[in-house]
Parts: structure tokens; sequence; C-alpha cells
């Protein structure tokens, strides 16, 4: 093969629009100095589609045929058909940012509705069309709370359980706008109230809290965190998922201020920690948020229609003064959550949380029933996870049930972590008898 | 040339297609069934709750209300939009791919091949030395990019405060500066629209820590001076920085890493043919050079000797993370799959051929292009018409129109980039429905589009009464 299979031109079209140019070579169009150019021997040797499919169909048989009882911020629940088919269709998948929306009216629509099924879950009246996950949209909150609280503090309060790569991520925004990141401490798997209200003081910007918590525990304090932010000006962000917000206490009604979290739990299949990032907040605070967002207005002749808007906060208007850098976002996961989220509606959406809660209750009990292994460790309510304290290290447990294909994570030196979804909940019989063997 | 496109509004309803919650909303009572006390849950959840078929015709109206590269012409300046290979899709799809990222290396070895495969794809077509993937967009590599920098600096005791950025960059790259915690220091454009070498002198200084560079600049024009500006830029210590929104002019030519960059980003959804999905998900994969390789992001993905294949470290001064996993896998899969359909005479024609694509369109309409020689893309100029109606009446004859009034150094501007997918046919119906609308009344360029699904909007209106949510709606 020579050329690119996705360039349409003949030998005698592109002699024909040379000459059209009134040139000579394709290379005479290239205005690149001897001293700095390439001879295009990258040595990548082109393939063909078949050779392509099986090359990589090859690499990932190397994953191991495992089931994966992990979570920890990525979930997987089961993605209807309906999502793959209708976000698949190249209308949706080959268009760009909704720059012209008189012919984007379709994905703009979709996304206003996302936003709109973000606004019900959250209780908050604004919510943007994706951030790229839950990590980066905490970060964005950190900075926003930098930008809206007049306190002069520079501090950001976050879980003493908090996912290590998601407090690192958080840590590369809070650099740039001087903030620095510290934790409050736990007690007994949610937030010790008594010691973040001890902590608060002048010097804090943000108080950041998660429903469920890292080790799965439902928040039971949401109020009370609320008000020990809002007592010190604090802004309140938290941190949840769309499965879980559809049951937990509704986030604008326990003080919180912006909600941030994974809307990918919805959508999007296990895919190796790829999200949807949510970020919703008060009306106060509208021409603060990062990200897209796409507003309802009125063509010409007096129909109802969307386009984005609010774009002076954007990189491309106000640039350094931007409330953020992003433009391309996850905005097609988004259509997927929303295509999915309509699939389920709330009858169906209320019945996966309450799985979640008792599927993880009852999955607990008995690896609690076996010898050598008590769960949950924590003695609060579970959703979709809890933690396992081992008699054996963890490790070795957790290598063990390894060898007999099951997958959970590693807390600490007696202490491991399973989640439970629709997705692995009909091998929830074979973990316990491996969990029996191996402890 | 007039061109209809899904106008299917019934004239009797003032919506194209009805709200999700206007088809029909239920409320459930959450606490009646959930296991949890009532302090822990919400009172109810109220949502649309369509059929299966509703949701198939929703979406498949929603679908036909927009422009896609599989409809047509999109020129979208500094975008990049090429055909994304189907198979690419199929690829992504495979579900022993799907699999989650707290897998020991052991039980993910497939995954962290292809990584590890595609980190040396990516390195040799920058001519860099080392690369990280997870940043998951553009502007999130651009980040990535800058607090590499910042970090080296810091690590060799250098305060240095200000990034320098030509005033016809990315607004991202004003923005990232800003998110990093430096001073933007902007450059003002030379007359022949490259970087003022003079200009360059004065702005640099022992305060730069980065220029932040686009070559081919965003009119399309190389920086022939990219020796020399490496080397001022590089004598006061400060590092550059090579944006790649525009590599694809480049590809098999010339190498980021060749001329003196010391660290870039790629824009997959660009360069590399990863579908855009309507603005995202996308990846911004950054290369280093071998002195900057230290401060990736972590973890990174190396081979090893022993049986196991691949593993992640977590090199030795790493800013830490951008990404909360490892960034849109799903995203790189198909970067790697266009990469290796294309090889090395593969990617360097689709240079080669969005270059020509990009000259021929110019040759063949009206408007003038002040600045050249362009690459693949170039400013054409409205003169004395108005950019964004000219584009828009563009739509009435079956294209997307350019990016409009940027950069701004081209007055009403229309920056075009044709890319290698369209022939010449395609282009010269791009280049007829450029003419027509640029010659066409003033009328009709205020009152355009007409054949569109929605007529023109009223985007003032939506700034000043910002209604974001059906919830929104239905409160006015």
């Amino acid at each position: 093969m020579s050329g690119s299979p996705y360039a349409p031109h003949t030998d005698a079209e592109t002699a024909a629009m040379l000459e059209t140019i009134g040139v000579e070579s394709e290379e005479s169009l290239f205005d690149i100095p001897e001293a700095v150019a390439f001879d295009g021997e990258f040595g990548i040797d082109a393939r063909t589609e078949r050779g392509i499919r099986d090359e990589c169909a090859r690499m990932f048989a190397r994953n191991d045929d495992a089931t994966e009882f992990l979570g920890r911020g990525h979930y997987s629940h089961y993605v209807p058909s309906v999502v793959d088919h209708l976000s698949d269709r190249a209308e949706f998948l080959t268009s760009y940012t909704q720059y012209q929306p008189e012919i984007s009216q379709g994905f703009l629509q979709a996304l206003f509705e996302y936003q709109s099924m973000l606004v019900e879950l959250t209780g908050l009246p604004i919510a943007n069309c994706s951030m790229y996950d839950a990590a980066t949209a905490l970060s964005e909150a950190a900075t926003l709370a930098d930008r809206v609280r007049s306190t002069t503090g520079d501090v950001v309060l976050v879980p003493g359980h908090l996912r290590e790569g998601k407090r690192a991520v958080l840590e590369n925004y809070c650099a740039g706008a001087d903030l620095t990141v510290e934790a409050y401490s736990m007690d007994d798997g949610i937030a010790d109230v008594d010691a973040l209200a001890d902590r608060v003081g002048d010097d804090v910007v943000m108080v950041y809290a998660e429903n469920p918590t890292l080790r799965g525990c439902i928040e039971e304090n949401l109020d009370a965190i609320g008000e020990v932010a809002d007592d010190n000006d604090a802004l309140f962000t938290l941190g949840s998922d769309v499965v879980a917000l559809s049951v937990l206490e509704e986030p604008a009604s326990a003080g919180v201020d912006v909600v941030v979290g994974e809307a990918g739990a919805l959508g999007l299949p296990t895919s190796y920690g790829m999200g949807l990032g949510v970020f919703a907040c008060r009306e106060e605070h509208l021409r603060q948020v990062p990200g897209r967002l796409v507003g309802a207005s009125e063509d010409a002749e007096g129909d109802r229609a969307f386009t984005l808007t609010l774009q002076t906060r954007e990189q491309h208007i106000r640039k350094e003064r931007a409330t953020s850098n992003i433009c391309t976002n996850q905005a097609w996961v988004a259509l997927r959550a929303a295509i999915h989220a309509a699939w389920l509606g709330p009858d169906g959406l209320v019945d996966l949380a309450n799985d979640c809660v008792r599927d993880a209750a009852a999955l607990a009990d008995r690896i609690d029933d076996l010898s050598g292994a008590a769960a949950p460790v924590h003695d609060r309510h579970h959703f979709r996870e809890f933690t396992v304290r081992t008699d054996q290290p963890a490790a070795a447990v957790a290598d063990d049930l390894e060898e007999t294909g099951f997958l959970v994570h590693v807390v600490g030196e007696h202490l491991l972590q399973v989640c439970v979804t629709d997705h692995n909940a009909g091998r929830a019989d074979d973990l316990v008898a491996a969990f029996g063997e191996v402890i | 040339m007039i061109h209809d496109q899904a106008d299917y509004t019934r004239e009797d309803e003032s919506v194209h297609e009805p709200l999700l919650s206007e088809k029909g909303e239920e409320t459930v009572d959450v606490r009646e069934e959930s296991p949890l006390p009532d302090d822990l849950t919400r009172e109810e959840l109220t949502l649309p709750a369509p059929s299966e078929p509703e949701i198939a015709r929703h979406y498949t109206r929603l679908s036909q209300m927009n422009w896609a590269i599989d409809s047509g012409p999109y020129p979208l300046g500094s975008c990049t939009m090429k055909y994304n290979p189907k198979f690419t899709e199929d690829v992504a799809a495979d579900p022993n791919a799907a699999v989650h990222p707290d897998r020991p290396d052991r039980a993910v070895q497939g995954n962290l091949e292809l990584q590890y495969r595609l980190q040396e794809f990516l390195a040799d077509v920058g001519g860099m030395d080392a690369v990280t993937l997870q940043p998951p967009a553009g502007a999130a590599g651009e980040l990535t990019g800058i607090l590499i920098a910042k970090a080296y600096h810091e690590h060799h005791g250098n305060d240095r405060s200000e990034v320098v950025i030509p005033a016809s960059a990315h607004g991202t790259n004003f923005a990232t500066a800003a998110t990093a915690g430096y001073d933007v220091v902007e450059l003002p454009s030379g007359e022949d629209g490259r970087v003022d070498l003079e200009a360059l002198e004065a702005a640099v200084g022992d305060d730069t820590a980065a220029l932040m560079l686009t070559n081919p600049n965003t009119v399309g024009l190389f920086e022939r001076d990219i020796t020399e500006i490496a080397e001022v830029v590089h004598d006061a210590g400060g590092l550059l920085y090579y944006d790649g929104a525009n590599l694809n002019a480049l590809l098999g030519r010339g190498r980021p890493g060749d001329m003196g960059f010391d660290v870039m980003h790629y824009n997959v959804h660009k360069t590399f043919a990863t579908p855009h999905g309507g603005g995202g998900p996308g990846a911004g994969p950054v290369g280093v050079t071998e002195e900057l390789a230290e401060f990736l992001p972590s973890p990174r993905v190396r081979g090893t000797n022993g049986e196991k294949g691949y593993e992640r470290f977590e090199p030795a001064e790493s800013i830490g993370k951008v990404h909360g996993f490892e960034g849109n896998w799903l995203v790189l899969i198909k970067t790697y799959a266009y990469i290796a359909r294309l090889g090395d005479e593969g990617l360097a024609d689709a240079a080669a051929k969005a270059v020509l694509n990009a000259n021929y369109l110019a040759e063949r309409i009206d408007l003038e292009v002040p600045y050249g020689p362009f690459h693949h893309e170039f400013a054409a100029t409205a003169g004395e018409r108005d950019a964004a109606d000219v584009a828009k009446r563009m739509l009435d004859f079956g294209v997307h129109p350019p990016t409009t009034k940027w950069p701004e150094m081209v007055p009403e501007a229309m920056l075009t980039e044709p890319t290698e997918i369209e022939g010449q046919s395609s282009l010269d119906d791009l280049a007829e429905a450029f003419d027509l609308a640029y010659a066409d009344v003033d009328e009709a360029l205020e009152t355009a589009p007409n054949r569109t699904a929605a007529a023109r909007i009223d985007q003032v209106g939506a700034a000043r009464n910002p209604r974001l949510s059906w919830q929104a709606l239905e409160e006015d």
C-alpha cells in the first residue's frame, strides 16, 4: 500500500490539482527548511484492517480472563444495547463541538437533556455538559472555590480516605492556584465531623466529602459537614456518582454547593478508568463554571432551539482569564449516559441503586460467615463495595483469589475491598466459594 | 447548490423535537423501596421514563438534526475533522480490553502492551524520547506539558514565572499557562504572520519558563526560523513547547523533536482520526525529550526482560497524575489502530494530501488569503462581509463552514482546514459554497441559514437569560 487509504485522490486528480495551484509536486508545497526536515522513516509498517484487528485481538487476549470485583472509583453496570446502537450513529460520533448550532441541534438537545438529568439528581440548578472524569472535576471545583470564596485561605480539605490518584490530580491543579490539599480524619469509614469542625477555619476555601466514601460507606453526616463548611464560608463540594445519587440524600438539600463525580457509571462499560466527570453547582456560581454549557433559546422563526452559551467564560474568548482551559470534554460519553438513564427511567435507576445496597450487604454477610474474614469492616451502610478484614495477609489472599480467577482490591495489610454490581453479581456465589478456599 | 438539511419541523409546533421530559416523566417514591433509613435517602426521583422504541426514535431524530464528518465537508480550521475509520470502533470494542485499571500488571498484559506500543509510535512520530498517554484531551496535554516544564525548572532550582505565547495561539495555551500558575507574556505576530525574532528576544528572559508554539501556526505558516527560535528560548534557559493541534501538516516531513522542541502534546482526535464525538472524548498524549522523561505523569509503561512482559512504573520525579486513571483508553486504542493502518507512507501521504487540499481550495475560492505559503489550513478573509454571516449562509449550500473570526490577525477570518479526506469534486463543491455565500446579497447573509433544522439562533438571548435545563424551561 502506498498513501493513506482515507485520501480519495487519484493520480490524475492530484496532477490536476497541482496544476491548478501552479506547482510541480506535493513536496514543493511544504515550506520546511532542510535543516529540520524529516525523511519520513518512522519505521511503522502499514497493516491491513484485518491484520490490525487480529493483532489487537491477540494483544487483548493476553489480559487474564478474570472476574473483577473491583471498584474504588471506576464502576461497571450493564450497558443496554440501545446505548451502543444509538450513540454509534455517525451523526453523533463523528461530529465536532457545536460551533454552528443550526446544524447541531441534535447533539445540543441531547446534552441539554443530560444537564437536566443531573439537575434532577443533584438538586442543583446548573450542570455542565461534562468534565474529563471525577478527579479533574474535583480539581476544577477547587479552583472555582478559590475564585468565589472571599476567605483569604488556601486550604482544600479532603477525606482521609481519598483515592490516591484523585488526590494527585487535585494537587496538580491546586499548585497553580497556590492551594494546598489537606486530609481530615475518618470515623469508621465516614467523615469524622468533630475532627473536621476542629480543623476548619478561615484558611479553608473548600471542604470536600464523598458519598459513598472510597470505602463504599454511605456518608451519614452530610448535613453536618455542610453546616461546618457554611459556618466557615468554605465551599462544600460533594463527590458521588449518578447511580448513587438516584437514591442517596439529595446534595442540594444537604447544603452542597458543588457536586462532582462520575456519570460514567452509566453509559460506559468497564473501560480501564475512562470516565465522565460531573460538574453541578448553585446558580450564584454560574459565571464561574468550567466547561461547556448548553442553553435554550429561540431561532429566527420563534422555535425553541439550543446553543452553547455563556462562552465568555471559556478559553477561546477569555484566554488566560478563562474559568478553565478545558475545551474537548466527554460529550459523547454524556450522550451515552443520558440514553442509559432514559432507558432505565427513574424506576430502573432506583432499582439499580437499591441493588447496589442490598447486594453489597448480602455479599459482605456471606464473606463474614467464613472463618478468617470479617466484613464489612465498617459498621455502616454500604453502596456497591465494602472492605474485608482478613486474618491472613490481604495481599496473599488476593493473590490466591487471582489464581482462582477473581480480582479484588488490596487496601491494607489485612484489608481487602470488594465491589459488587449487576456486572458481576452473578459470580458472587463463586467468589464466596473461592474466598472460603483461600482463607 | 441549495441543500436541505433535516428540516422536518412540524409547522404546528414550535419545537424541532420534544424533550424527553415532555414525552412523559415519572416520579418514584425512593423511601418506599429503599433498604436504607430515610435520613440517608432522597424522598423521590422524577425523570423521563420513555419506552425503548421511543428512545430509539428520539435519538434517531436528534441525530438527523446533526452535521457530522460522515454527512459532508467539515473544514473547521484547527480542528482537523478527518474521516474516522470504522474498523477502529470494532478494535476498541473488544471485550477483552474492557478491564479495570486497578488490575495488577500481570493480569493486564494486553492493555500494557498496546500502551507501550502506542507510546513508541507517538515518540517516533514526534521525534520525542518518552511519551505519556494519560492526558484525556489536548488542553489536558498542554497542562501536563507545562507542569512538566515547571517541575523541571523547580528541580534545577530555577524560579521562573512566565510563559511566552504568540498572540495567534489557541486560547487553551493562555488558559493552560494560567492554570499552571504562570503569568502570560503575549508575543505580537510579525508582519509575515510568524514569530518576530526581535520581539521574541525582547520577550524572553530569566523569567521565561517556556515558549508555547504551534507549528505550522494557526494560519498554516511554518515557523521558518524555528532553529533560531529554539536557540533564543534555550539560551535564556527556557523550554520549547509544541502545541500538536497542527501536527497533521507535518506527518513524515518534520518532527517537533528535530526542531528543538522539548515537550509536546498530540491531539489524537485531530491528527490520528479518532472520532470527536460532538465535543469529546479525545486524548492528548505528551511527548518529551530524555531530559524531561523523569517528570512524566505516573504511571508509565515499559517492557521488562522477565517473563512478565510489560509493567507500570513511576518516573523518578513524576509530576503525579493528570487523570484519575489511565486516560481515555478507548480513544487510545483507536489511535493505535489508525497509526498502524497508515504506516510511514500513509502518514506522510495524509500530510501531503491535507496540504494539497488546502492549497487547491484556497486557489479555487474568490476570497483573499493574506498569509502564505500555508500548509494544511489557511485563513481567508471575508473582507467587508461579516465572516460569521458568510458562514451561516454556507450552511444552506450543504457544507459546514470554517472557523470564523479567528485568528484575529486576519480581519473577518475564515480559517479553513479541509484535511486530506476530501477529493477534488468535494473541494469544488466547498469552493462553490464559499463563493456563493461570499457574493450573496446582505439580506440573504443576515437571514441565513434557511435550510437547516433550526433557523438563525439567538445567541445573545441565550446568554442573557440562561435556561440550562428542562426544569428551567418549565419555570419560565
